[in-house]
């Protein structure tokens, strides 16, 4: 038996495969199950919010405050627009659009490194104002000209109240990494009064408030992977597109890549609210 | 197809010798290759896992020190876990056996995707590496469970091992995610799903589970590392966090992950008991159904790892009684396999006795679980070394002795070569003497209080520990054996006929060992158990299709 016919004829056709459609198929699917993979991995996530926000709903309630939704809103429709962009290219591929298709998956990328550029505004913002996880976070009140624009100016005067406490950053005098648990709870009354004195953007500073911004960050820090993962793919795509490789024969690279960045968006389509919209 | 079956006249070409060089294994897109590779690799581990266990039986000869210190003790017992559980156990039957078979059980070329197939062992290299690494860098001393917050806090290699197995997930992933397609996609025309082997069910059973429940473990994992290098808070309660989410996260996926474990090994047996008996399958649809109920029930059981750790009373009730609903899809395999047996023509080779070894211990094994799924016995019970013995009558005397049941099945299919016989039933007898007596002891140490992972004890269980320390230097004897005539086999071992146990599976259909494209020509799809169409041939030493010629 010589190559039969359906190989000589596609050279995309592996050699396990009889035809092109059981080859798609077996892709398409595959990318489903991968997406189901992706699903669950940020399932667990999910689940750590809704048990933190069910155990210390104070804590979202305030914390949230320091997001900026224009920004959030902003990154929202940034990442549908190259959802778009996205299934415009797909379609493209499918039709044999040359020129369409590399226009469109530029379109995407754009819209990929567009959202990324937000997010490092959002980050540097609250990286620069102590709004971080764990030890790292530090009670806001005490500087809050530094808080976002959109806080209310009433925000403002806390730290008199207890200016040595306040002005005690709680990770600068712990050393990271290994930390003693011993310190936590020996500062701990010094802490105590610092997030009591603080006046939030609304209402007083919960204690624990460093758990919203661990789970933001690792939320949305995974989310971001998950973006310049796509960044990469996208780009692996614009250059063989380049070279003319997709036609109606052959665009599945396209078509699952478009599947990928679609689940992207629909995460971030989740976050958005949960984080940036809480009542 | 088209070079090999040309070439095959003076020296017979097939996938050991189609081409040489290391490049052509380690980068090769041949499931049968890929499946070899996997072998010597888990086997690998199972050496270096197995002589850690030895290592904590010595230990625990006397009490007090014997060969090493508490902390070393703690190091080797955690890797000793880590290793067979995530580099043995659970890639263990489906990426090496289940590889190799599958794709030759649906009389297809190859898995539908090759290139997933090799990232997925080529994964699983950097990932035991990783581990491996951890034990250079001061090793990890948490147990295998990685509980935090103790994880979040000791200072040794956990943040290297958890980035290990995070990249082993992504390994049983993708083998998972490989197999679920090529069952979709890749059966031939007149195979349905339910004319399938049933080693095939247990192999989807267990990839669904693999594909759903390992991202959960990925991102326990992350939160993990995370936590170890920045501080992140969600698990340490200092911080506000929750210790006990970890354990939810981590059984969510490590309770279905026993079942990765246990699945494949069941598909092994109902081959294995229906080719040594002559007979077709009973109940081929209930033992295909069971499987998918195991899996399903596996995902809703995780609560009964945490009956001590402060879930409601609510909790515990539903968790239980799920627990016990387990046990119905597993009996209802146990006597489908006895019920095949019965008025069959058994012949006990090797591979049926390690079969019948796995229904003997299994039993035990499940039924021991009965005892740990009950929340008043279970107060006394948990952490006890009854729980040590319940988990390695089901994991070492379930899969493992399947496992070993599985590899001599297929030995000679997957080299070409038989194994010397008689060496196999003696070994399979001694490993089966030296289960027993390193763990049933245990059943008896811990229902009266010995605590598992500890370093010392008390001088009323010397007595056991000795006896079960005894016991697995007679099961290292085994093992010692079974490695040497195997080994020999390769070298000496007399050719293997195709059909050396007059199976009706497609995968004997094919030369062995197999060609590069697994068939010469076009397979006959056969009814997997229908033993009235295979025949054995004294002319040529085989079993045939009945009315066929042998081949030449």
């Amino acid at each position: 038996m010589s190559m039969s016919g359906a190989h000589a004829k596609n050279p995309h056709l592996q050699h396990h495969f009889e035809s092109m459609e059981q080859q798609y198929e077996s892709g398409k699917l595959g990318m489903w199950l991968f997406l189901v993979t992706e699903i669950l991995l940020f399932g667990g996530l999910f689940c750590a919010y809704a048990v933190y926000r069910a155990n210390h709903p104070e804590v979202f309630h305030y914390a949230h405050q320091f997001l900026d939704p224009s920004l959030g809103g902003f990154n929202t429709i940034v990442l549908i627009v190259s959802s778009l962009t996205m299934a415009v290219a797909v379609r493209c591929a499918q039709l044999g659009q040359q020129k369409a298709l590399v226009t469109s998956l530029a379109l995407t990328l754009a819209c990929a490194f567009l959202f990324l550029g937000v997010k490092y505004v959002e980050y540097q913002h609250k990286w620069k104002h102590g709004l971080l996880w764990g030890q790292k976070y530090q009670a806001q009140g005490h500087e809050a000209e530094a808080a976002p624009i959109m806080l209310p100016a009433a925000a403002a005067p806390a730290a008199p109240a207890d200016p040595e406490a306040s002005q005690l950053p709680r990770a600068a005098a712990q050393p990271q990494g290994t930390v003693l648990h011993d310190e936590v709870v020996g500062t701990g009354e010094h802490d105590a009064p610092a997030h009591d004195a603080a006046h939030g953007p609304e209402g007083e500073a919960p204690a624990n408030a460093q758990l919203f911004f661990g789970i933001y960050f690792v939320m949305t820090g995974l989310h971001g992977v998950h973006v310049l993962a796509g960044i990469a793919v996208i780009f692996w795509l614009l250059i063989r597109a380049m070279r003319g490789e997709f036609g109606p024969d052959y665009f599945a690279p396209v078509d699952f890549t478009g599947l990928y960045w679609h689940v992207v968006d629909l995460v971030w389509i989740f976050l958005f609210p949960l984080l940036y919209l809480i009542d | 197809m088209s070079s090999q079956t040309s070439t095959t006249a003076p020296v017979q070409e097939n996938y050991l010798n189609c081409s040489h060089g290391f490049r052509s294994w380690f980068f090769t897109l041949d499931h049968k290759r890929i499946g070899v590779m996997y072998l010597a690799s888990i086997l690998t581990m199972f050496l270096i896992g197995g002589l850690m266990a030895v290592l904590i039986r010595t230990e625990l000869l006397t009490s007090g020190q014997t060969v090493m210190s508490a902390q070393d003790y703690n190091k080797v017992f955690t890797l000793h876990g880590a290793i067979m559980i995530f580099l043995f156990i659970i890639p263990g039957i489906p990426a090496a056996l289940g590889n190799f078979v599958l794709p030759m059980m649906l009389g297809a070329k190859d898995v539908a995707l090759p290139k997933l197939n090799l990232a997925s062992y080529h994964l699983y290299v950097v990932g035991a590496v990783i581990c491996v690494l951890s034990v250079v860098l001061g090793g990890v001393d948490t147990g295998w469970t990685f509980y935090a917050p103790y994880s979040t806090t000791t200072n040794t290699a956990v943040t290297i091992i958890t980035l290990g197995v995070f990249i082993l997930g992504f390994s049983s992933v993708f083998t998972g995610l490989n197999f679920i397609v090529t069952m979709h996609r890749m059966r031939p025309a007149g195979m349905g799903w339910f004319k399938m082997p049933l080693f095939l069910w247990s192999l989807y059973a267990t990839a669904v589970i693999q594909v759903l429940a390992t991202p959960v473990l990925g991102i326990t994992l992350v939160l993990l590392m995370v936590e170890r290098l920045m501080g992140i808070g969600i698990f340490d309660p200092a911080l506000g966090g929750d210790p006990v989410l970890y354990q939810h996260f981590f059984w969510f996926y490590s309770h279905p992950a026993v079942y990765i474990m246990i699945l494949p090994a069941m598909g092994i047996i109902s081959e294995l008991v229906s080719v040594f008996s002559r007979k077709t399958i009973f109940g081929y649809r209930a033992i295909a159904y069971s499987s998918i109920a195991i899996a399903a029930f596996s995902f809703i059981v995780w609560g009964h790892h945490m009956f001590t750790s402060g879930q409601s009373e609510l909790m515990n009730m539903i968790f239980s009684a799920l627990t016990f609903s387990v046990s119905i899809p597993s009996a209802v395999k146990m006597f489908n396999w006895i019920s095949t047996m019965y008025k069959g023509s058994i012949r006990l080779a090797t591979p049926m006795l390690y079969a019948l070894i796995f229904m003997f211990l299994f039993g035990i094994g499940g039924l021991t679980g009965l005892f740990l799924a009950t929340l008043a016995t279970d107060i006394h019970l948990h952490d006890t070394y009854f729980v040590v013995a319940h988990f390695h009558y089901v994991m070492f005397g379930g899969t493992v002795i399947a496992f070993l049941g599985g590899l001599h099945y297929w030995w000679p299919k997957m080299f070409g070569r038989m194994y010397n016989e008689k060496a196999g039933q003696i070994a399979a007898v001694i490993i089966g003497v030296g289960f027993n007596i390193t763990f049933f002891t245990q059943f008896l140490m811990g229902s009266q209080g010995m605590p598992r992972r500890y370093y010392d004890y008390v001088d009323k269980f010397a007595i056991y520990h000795q006896i079960s320390s005894i016991g697995s230097y007679i099961m290292a004897i085994g093992f010692f054996m079974v490695a040497i005539y195997l080994v020999q086999s390769l070298i000496s071992g007399k050719k293997a006929p195709r059909n050396p146990w007059g199976s009706a599976a497609l995968e004997w259909q094919s030369a062995s060992p197999p060609v590069h494209h697994n068939f010469e020509g076009d397979v006959e799809v056969l009814d997997p158990y229908d033993y009235s169409a295979i025949a054995y041939d004294p002319a040529s030493g085989d079993y045939v299709r009945v009315g066929s010629e042998v081949k030449a």
